[in-house]
């Protein structure tokens, strides 16, 4: 049989296929929501573009019984009215133009849909609806039913919605408009046109473009002037200083020039200047829509939780609402919420996120389970031993690296340079005004203005935010979304790195296993397969995965032993699978602690399959590549198995650390800094939340930068993890690439101030110099950083 | 040439109500999203669309 494609979801169609219409379906998933379609008209989804479904997830109706609690419903809805309520969901299965389209004709589908609208790069829908006819789970569970779960977490649920900063384009768009303005009307001074000087026009001309200087002056320039002030306040001379005494000295001489009748002042430069420079700001500002950067646990815990009460009723609470002693029932694939004690069902609890433990860990009952660990397998009950805020893990976040604002983790390459920059212009302003004080006063005063104008730092404050801003568009294109640009010098100035092991330089996905003792031969490689099948366990499901062509045979008396391992008779012969303890005939103890999964057959023992961790590609080669710049530690929380193996990847002088508590993690990250290192980190999960934000540059691997990533300042593809030198190398190349843009706006300057400190500072020329050495500046730097982009062969 | 002081008002008017179409268009949400419209138009009308609530009303 030819391989056919899903018409829905375009996976292969593998055992399960399904015809339906003539068409293939990989799962009776995919044919459902093609009928469901169908029988709307609403055909049209597969006509935009090929196979662009989403196989549904399975279990359906279990997950949103919580949106019928009215406290949640609530915080989830944006506005409401007698008739309508409006609810905007993140849907992260949004991918193409069909997706568009089958979302905003939802109302075809059910009636009480009044319009939807999505945001293709938010991945957000706004749904209206009529909340008489549905209900909020109702429009949930529809959405879900299509394969578009919507992604709803206690961060959305505590209504912090970020509003969206759009000051800076009003500022942009004002500085604009006057600048455009006061050229239009200096033309006449610039080509020196006497008869226009002559008659009222000149006046008339200058009290307009003071007029329209004002608002550049006092809207558009406000942010320099008080970061300039607050900077000095703190003893601190930043970019803004020289930036706001230029302006300063600009206005000043431009009234004084203008009202005494003098000449035409230099509004134009002023507002050009402000103009520039806001755009500058603007394009060192990239916002990755479908990223956030602020994570906390907040987005990773689920929003409700099902409290059993006492008369055996089941509720569902929001999980801030839940209180110690409280009886929580918790499924497969759920998170558990607070720290708790099992009370009832076999615990498997997949720690991978939170502890970095790589293995799931089973758990008696009575035995303690900690916050953010999810059960994988059954339903267990568990009580409630602490409230969320006062869990093991969400303590975390009390710690000051959290409290503590880090605005400026670092000084900025401009800033520095800055000292001593205003200190010189300050100094050559006053040598010349002192040195025409001699002569003529009005010369002086002239040139004193003149010398701050003209080396006004115009180009040297548009460099950084140029270079920086194309350098974070480039690594954005390539999947390393950085938050800021302050990163890039960040990562620039780093001289250790940290690992975390598991899903950070492993993958979380797969594993390598290999298998230990005695050969199988076919008839019990067909036992083993059938034995394993049967059971859910997450080790077992990994061996399974392994057989590739063996049959299926019966297996009879089948027994899963939780915490030991299964058990059943096939031919007559009895196969036990599992611990150690389960299978091991006599007792003896075991050698070292990788994760093995043992095999028993008829009382005799066979071997064992070894299950070790999978480092991701290219691992080796960036150790090597970046041990001229860094020196490497290892801090995880899992446990020594992979010692091992990992002295394969570090070398001697390498530090590795394990069974570190996140707090342990953090603090070795203040030890290092103490220590005066530069350290940038690189984790995946909450547990690596403080060190992440403790170090100067906390680096977040992740395979679907879509998902959860913890708080970090750049989230970095799993599928990009081999680039990370060439990344870094690209970052200390920007560095230097500003320098030399310094170097060439320093030209500029001296050229300018040759006119200034002479006293023959004229509008024109001042209205030419500085655009130009922008302009040369913005030029000069896009290119070189895109040149060094192709050598890097980045895309 | 008295009629520039005129003309020039006339302009700075008119420049002046772009600029606030475009701090209002801003304030509006239409820049929020500048790629699903693009795709939106494409899509070929069928039957009756019901349309009825203005989208805008509550975007932030």
């Amino acid at each position: 049989m030819s391989k056919s494609v899903c018409y829905h979801c375009g996976e292969d169609c593998l055992e399960d296929e399904a015809i339906y219409d003539e068409k293939s379906f990989c799962c009776s998933g995919c044919q459902v929501v093609y009928e469901i379609l169908k029988d709307n008209d609403l055909c049209n989804y597969y006509n935009i573009e090929n196979t662009p479904g989403i196989s549904p997830p399975k279990d359906l109706n279990v997950k949103y019984e919580y949106l019928e609690n009215t406290d949640i419903v609530e915080k989830l809805i944006s506005f409401r009215d007698e008739k309508i309520s409006v609810v905007s969901f993140f849907l992260p299965k949004i991918h193409c133009s069909s997706c568009i389209w089958l979302l905003e004709n939802l109302f075809k589908l059910n009636k009480s849909i009044n319009s939807s609208r999505v945001n293709f790069l938010k991945k957000e829908i706004q749904l209206t609806f009529n909340h008489h006819e549905i209900s909020l789970r109702g429009l949930v569970e529809l959405l879900s039913s299509l394969g578009y779960s919507p992604e709803i977490n206690l961060d959305k649920a505590e209504g912090k919605r970020k509003k969206v900063e759009k000051s800076l384009i009003y500022k942009i768009g004002i500085a604009g408009f006057c600048f455009g303005n006061i050229m239009l009307i200096s033309l006449p001074e610039y080509f020196g046109l006497d008869s226009i000087k002559e008659s009222n026009f000149s006046n008339f001309f200058g009290y307009l473009s003071i007029a329209l200087s004002f608002p550049v002056m006092f809207y558009s320039a406000k942010d320099y002037f008080i970061s300039a002030f607050i900077g000095l306040k703190q003893k601190n001379i930043n970019i803004d200083v020289p930036i706001s005494l230029g302006v300063l000295a600009l206005f000043l001489r431009s009234l004084y020039e203008i009202i005494l009748s003098l000449g035409g002042g230099y509004m134009d430069s002023l507002s050009g200047l402000v103009f520039f420079l806001l755009l500058g700001k603007a394009f060192q500002q990239i916002t990755y829509n479908t990223l956030s950067f602020e994570r906390d646990y907040k987005s990773y815990f689920p929003i409700a939780v099902i409290r059993i009460n006492d008369d055996k009723s089941e509720e569902s609470i929001s999980v801030v609402d839940v209180n110690v002693g409280d009886l929580l029932l918790i499924k497969n694939n759920e998170i558990i919420p607070v720290d708790a004690v099992l009370d009832k069902g076999t615990a498997n609890i997949d720690n991978s996120f939170v502890t970095g433990e790589s293995n799931a860990s089973v758990k008696k009952s009575g035995e303690k389970i900690y916050a953010g660990g999810k059960q994988v397998g059954g339903i267990i009950y568990v009580r409630a031993a602490k409230k969320l805020s006062q869990s093991y893990l969400t303590q975390l976040w009390n710690n000051d690296a959290f409290t503590k604002h880090q605005e400026n983790k670092f000084e900025g390459i401009t800033n520095s340079i800055s000292k001593y920059f205003t200190i010189i212009i300050l100094l050559i302003a006053f040598g010349s005004g002192l040195y025409w004080f001699q002569k003529d006063f009005k010369i002086a005063l002239n040139a004193f203005t003149a010398v701050l104008i003209i080396a006004c730092p115009c180009a040297l404050a548009l460099s950084a935010p140029f270079t920086f801003g194309n350098v974070l568009r480039i690594l954005g294109r390539d999947k390393f979304f950085l938050k800021s640009a302050t990163v890039i010098e960040g990562i620039a100035k780093t001289d250790t790195i940290i690992f975390d092991k598991t899903g950070t330089i492993t993958q979380s996905s797969d594993s390598n296993i290999t298998y230990k003792g005695k050969g199988l031969d076919e008839n019990q490689k067909n036992a083993l397969y059938s034995l394993l099948r049967q059971s859910s366990h997450p080790l077992s499901k990994l061996v399974f995965n392994t057989f590739k062509t063996e049959k299926q045979v019966e297996v009879s008396e089948f027994n899963e032993i939780v915490g030991n391992g299964i058990k059943g008779i096939i031919n007559g012969l009895l196969f036990k699978v599992g611990s150690y303890e389960f299978t091991k005939t006599e007792l003896e103890q075991e050698t070292n602690f990788a994760t093995k999964v043992h095999i028993n057959i008829d009382g005799n023992y066979i071997g064992y399959y070894q299950i070790e961790n999978k480092y991701r590609k290219g691992l080796k080669s960036i150790i090597v590549k970046l041990r001229k710049w860094y020196s490497f530690n290892l801090v995880t929380g899992d446990n020594e198995n992979e010692k091992e193996n990992l002295t394969y990847y570090f070398n001697d002088q390498d530090k590795l650390y394990f069974n570190q508590s996140p707090k342990q993690k953090l603090d070795y990250v203040r030890k290092l800094q103490e220590g005066n290192k530069n350290v940038l980190m690189i984790g995946d999960g909450l547990n690596d939340s403080g060190a992440l934000k403790q170090s100067n540059v906390g680096i977040s691997v992740s395979e679907d930068v879509n998902t959860f990533s913890p708080a970090c300042d750049a989230i970095l593809d799993a599928s990009s993890f081999e680039k990370l030198p060439t990344y870094i190398r690209f970052c200390r190349q920007s560095i230097r690439v500003v320098i030399f843009s310094f170097i060439i706006s320093f030209l500029y300057n001296i050229v300018g101030l040759y006119f200034g400190v002479t006293g023959a500072l004229s509008p024109v020329i001042a209205a030419i110099l500085m655009p130009l050495s922008s302009i040369t500046v913005v030029v000069f730097v896009t290119i070189t950083t895109n040149i060094l982009a192709l050598q890097h062969k980045l895309r | 040439m008295e009629v520039l002081f005129i003309l020039i008002i006339i302009s700075l008017v008119v420049a002046g109500g772009f600029l606030l179409a475009f701090i209002f268009s801003v304030k509006n949400g239409q820049y929020d999203d500048t790629y699903t419209p693009s795709v939106r138009m494409l899509f070929d009308d069928e039957l009756t669309t019901k349309e009825e609530n203005s989208n805008y009303k509550k975007s932030n």
